[in-house]
């Protein structure tokens, strides 16, 4: 087990530096080194690559690039390699959100807009860090606790904030549907259920109100660890708001079963009515600058530009006329069954775009393992990162948010400009260039002048989209979806439809999501006594590769937190190294002590790979609709140093 | 169902401003219509993300009724007001604050005040070179920030934006009374010791460079740091998914500070550690 790369004991607490690539990097064999290459040379390389794959191929998009670029490389999965395998990392955090979301309402996006949560009544933070994680979002909540708001803050952990809530419910990891269901069981129960918004706007009540029943507070707290009387305060308070956000991020959707647990949430919105009005809405906060737009440009293997459904044949049409192609009338294979295709070798050919999988997969070497079957992989990113390093070909891209222009799209619907500030290196390309390169090599000749070119044909094919013109964008400081039109804007909020008199205006009813608890895949045991989730630091970002070049004087490098009491079990100190060890890999990590753990209950990040490999720990078990691992919950063992036995 | 708040329904006040006729809407200020109108009143406590402070005093007007000259930054307009902004009395005042910051601060990092000091013909050098300043070296305890109290004219915005207005962090607090009160971290610590989230909210807001990033300290010190060659570019910031607009300060193709529009509806002007800092990555080339 990859002993060559398990770093010394002496620790270097600066983090791993990446320099930008600044030319094209090519190998004839994988166990040779790279050596430099003209573009002229790459490009060939990898349109060789990718046409002997044709049959046999996947592309990553990147949910951190422009939806401009996500566009182009949709569009060259499925016009040039006639595949709808395109995906990119929203995978592995938010794809259950879309997937729940889309479920019950049609649409991915988040309902509600940040401004709201300032004129809200009670706001619910589930599996939520946005203190640390989203902290400008954060700000507008502040405003909404200054302006009177109650916040509740529902999280394994108590959080800086949970700090500022009015109740913490600190449950155990992967039993939210467990709490959810007694919310809304206690709901209905107290006669807090908003009956008239249930009949007329959703569905399936009275399999939702059977599958709660068994619920009770009692049960809940057994399973939650969380007080009854705590849980009773939550729903009489959500229920009884005039207004009420929910809001959520990671905690909730890197579970095994994370599409069920957005339904859950998704189903106390339905049975108060806290969708579809100004300050009431469901607000999952994405993790990355794109995310949302990555999807909204159809750089998912089931939906095309705007969001529309593949197996829709009108729609399937209206892009195929625009392309002048077929589109292959069924989904592609989402991210995680692209790896496991990589396994069975039906996927042999790989391009992969401003995305590093060998490092953010659950199970990384598995991961690198699979990446390493592939035939051909192309990498294209601006630093030469652990994925690139497997490459047959290395790309030199352009930073998305700096070094180009375009657009993204926030968590709030929002799409807006980003603009080039400065050349970038050597000759480094825009990601947009050098596919319609590799298009043009593969029997397509693209032109697009610019950025703005490609965003009037996205415009011209998603009636969401085609109301934002760079004018309007640059006018409004960013405009949400849905926009079709030039001249109005649309409400800051979705789904106001549910609300409305005439049936027909109200459209199909939002059903509710008939979910069942099922507990973390990882299981604790005598063995493996401890639950380790993970999150994210303030000042740190994913795999490090981006926040680690700044000299923040927060970061203290990796450790494995732990809880005061299972520190002094372990008789362990804060600064001493251990042992961690799951099902699947070993770590050695340095000791934190954090209060706002409990007994039985660990914390580590991602953020340091190179220093420790958490993802060696994490379980791959997904989520069967949306194929999101559980990050959140692995079982493993801390053990001191030196560890007398040798586990396999 | 509840609509979007469209709030009561706010008049328009008819005042007059320097003999002219002028319209502002109820709940606005002085100052409001003093730009609205085209007049250059200096302001330094006045932040357009916070509550005024009404700290400097350089923004006095003369309101007819009024005993003391009053505050264009917080005062309210009201109807039939008579506002003049350009009197000899608002010029003295005006002048005489000038003079006392001037020579008790080291105002060379403010932007406009060598403007106004000419246009109120301010001579902050009558008090002498013994004039009371408070002669420290600069704070640099940390790679992002530097604190130098010498420039720092007690004006409460760095307190007010990471306190409960925006940045709810209370790293920063006013230590000491009377005329030892200063700017400080709890116990007058290092920041590094302190609740500082390194935002950089507070510098975002500092009117006279007190607070400064350190990429700006250094490149002045260095006397590499020209306004005149950098270039202010709005992008979307490539961290978390909230969207913040980052305006990046570039000279030379190196970003050498970030900013964000106080008009801009996700972020009013505030960031985070990520966004105001980390943009290092983009430029590691070689």
């Amino acid at each position: 087990m990859n002993s060559d790369e398990r770093r010394t004991r002496k620790r270097d607490r600066t983090p791993k530096t990446y320099t930008r690539l600044t030319h094209p990097l090519v190998r004839d064999s994988r166990d040779e080194p790279f050596r430099r290459a003209s573009w002229e040379e790459a490009l060939n390389r990898a349109a060789e690559g990718l046409a002997r794959n044709r049959d046999a191929f996947g592309m990553f998009s990147c949910a951190r690039a422009t939806n401009e670029m996500n566009y182009v490389a949709q569009k060259f999965a499925r016009v040039v390699m006639g595949t709808n395998n395109v995906d990119s990392c929203n995978r592995t955090c938010h794809a259950p959100s879309v997937a729940g979301l889309s479920a019950a309402f049609g649409s991915g996006g988040g309902t509600s807009s940040y401004e709201e949560i300032e004129h809200t009544d009670v706001i619910v933070m589930w599996g939520s860090n946005a203190r640390f994680a989203h902290p400008i979002f954060f700000q507008h909540v502040l405003k909404g606790i200054r302006n009177g708001a109650r916040m509740y803050a529902v999280d394994p952990r108590r959080t800086s904030t949970a700090e500022w809530a009015e109740s913490w419910l600190g449950l155990n990891v992967g039993t939210d549907i467990p709490m959810a269901h007694a919310i809304g069981r206690e709901i209905i129960h107290a006669g807090l259920a908003n009956e008239a918004f249930i009949e007329r706007a959703t569905s399936g009540f009275e399999e939702y109100k059977a599958l709660v029943e068994p619920w009770t507070l009692s049960l809940a707290e057994k399973v939650t660890g969380v007080p009854a009387a705590a849980i009773r305060e939550l729903a009489h308070a959500y229920a009884r708001a005039e207004r009420a956000q929910l809001c959520w991020t990671l905690g909730i959707t890197e579970h095994h079963n994370g599409t069920d647990n957005v339904r859950a949430l998704i189903n106390l919105s339905l049975l108060t009515g806290h969708v579809g009005r100004y300050g009431s809405g469901l607000q999952p906060l994405r993790g990355q600058n794109n995310v949302q737009g990555g999807g909204d440009m159809g750089a998912i293997p089931n939906r095309l530009p705007g969001f529309q459904d593949i197996l829709d044949p009108d729609t399937r049409l209206k892009f195929e006329s625009a392309w002048d192609t077929v589109i292959q009338p069924h989904y592609g294979l989402n991210l995680t069954e692209m790896f496991e295709a990589m396994e069975e070798s039906s996927l042999k050919a790989v391009y992969c775009i401003g995305e590093n999988p060998a490092q953010s997969e659950a199970d990384s070497e598995q991961a690198v393992r699979r990446m390493r079957q592939l035939d051909f992989l192309v990498v294209q990113d601006i630093f030469l990162t652990k994925t690139a390093r497997l490459a047959d070909v290395v790309l030199p891209a352009t930073a998305g948010w700096a070094e180009t222009d375009g657009t993204t799209t926030n968590s709030e619907r929002r799409v807006q400009r980003v603009r080039r500030a400065v050349t970038p290196p050597g000759e480094a390309r825009e990601d947009i260039d050098i596919i319609c390169e590799l298009a043009a090599r593969l029997g397509h000749d693209w032109k697009y002048a610019d950025a703005e070119a490609v965003w009037n044909e996205l415009r011209s094919v998603s009636p969401d989209h085609y109301g934002m013109t760079y004018e309007r964008l640059a006018e409004h400081q960013g405009i949400q979806w849905p926009c079709p039109s030039t001249e109005q804007l649309e409400p800051t909020y979705l789904h106001g439809r549910l609300w409305a008199k005439d049936p027909a205006e109200r459209g199909v009813p939002a059903p509710f999501g008939i979910v069942q608890h099922d507990p973390p895949v990882d299981l604790t045991d005598e063995e493996y006594p401890i639950r380790l989730t993970t999150g994210r630091r303030l000042d740190s970002y994913n795999t490090g590769v981006q926040s680690g070049s700044f000299a923040s004087p927060l970061r203290r490098g990796e450790f494995v937190e732990l809880c005061p009491e299972d520190a002094e079990r372990f008789g362990v100190v804060v600064g001493e190294e251990v042992q961690v060890t799951s099902r699947r890999g070993s770590v050695v990590a340095p000791v934190w002590v954090d209060t706002a753990l409990r007994p039985g209950l660990a914390f580590m990040t991602m953020h340091f790979p190179d220093e420790v490999d958490t993802n060696q720990l994490t379980i791959e078990a997904n989520c069967p609709i949306a194929g999101t691992a559980e990050f959140k919950a692995s079982a493993i063992r801390i053990e001191k140093l030196p560890v007398a036995t040798i586990v396999r | 169902m509840t609509v979007v708040p469209l709030g009561i329904p706010r008049r328009l006040l008819e005042f007059t401003i320097d003999g002219e006729p002028v319209r502002g809407a109820e709940g606005s200020t002085i100052l409001d219509a003093c730009r609205a109108a085209g007049k250059d009143i200096p302001t330094l406590c006045e932040g357009d993300t916070l509550r005024p402070k009404n700290a400097c005093r350089v923004c006095v007007v003369e309101v007819e009724g009024s005993r003391t000259l009053v505050p264009a930054c917080s005062r309210k307009a009201e109807p039939g007001m008579e506002v003049r902004t350009d009197t000899e009395r608002a010029r003295h005042s005006r002048k005489i604050v000038l003079e006392l910051l001037a020579s008790s601060v080291d105002l060379s990092t403010t932007p406009q005040v060598a403007g106004w000091i000419k246009e109120y013909e301010a001579k902050p050098d009558r008090f002498g070179p013994d004039a009371a300043r408070l002669n420290e070296e600069p704070k640099v305890d940390n790679e992002l920030y530097v604190r130098d109290y010498d420039k720092c004219i007690l004006c409460y915005k760095c307190v007010d934006a990471c306190g409960d207005q925006w940045q709810n962090s209370f790293a920063i607090s006013v230590a000491g009374r009377g005329f030892d009160a200063r700017i400080a971290v709890e116990h007058d610590a290092p920041l590094t010791d302190s609740a500082c989230v390194y935002c950089g909210n507070c510098i975002e807001v500092c009117p006279t460079g007190a607070l400064s990033f350190k990429s700006e300290f250094d490149m002045r010190a260095a006397g590499t740091w020209d306004e005149s060659a950098q270039t202010e570019t709005t992008t979307v910031c490539a961290y978390c998914g909230v969207g913040c607009n980052l305006t990046l300060h570039v000279q030379d193709n190196e970003i050498v500070k970030v900013t964000s529009p106080h008009d801009n509806p996700v972020t009013h002007g505030n960031l985070c550690i990520k966004g105001r800092f980390g943009y290092q990555h983009v430029q590691n080339r070689d």
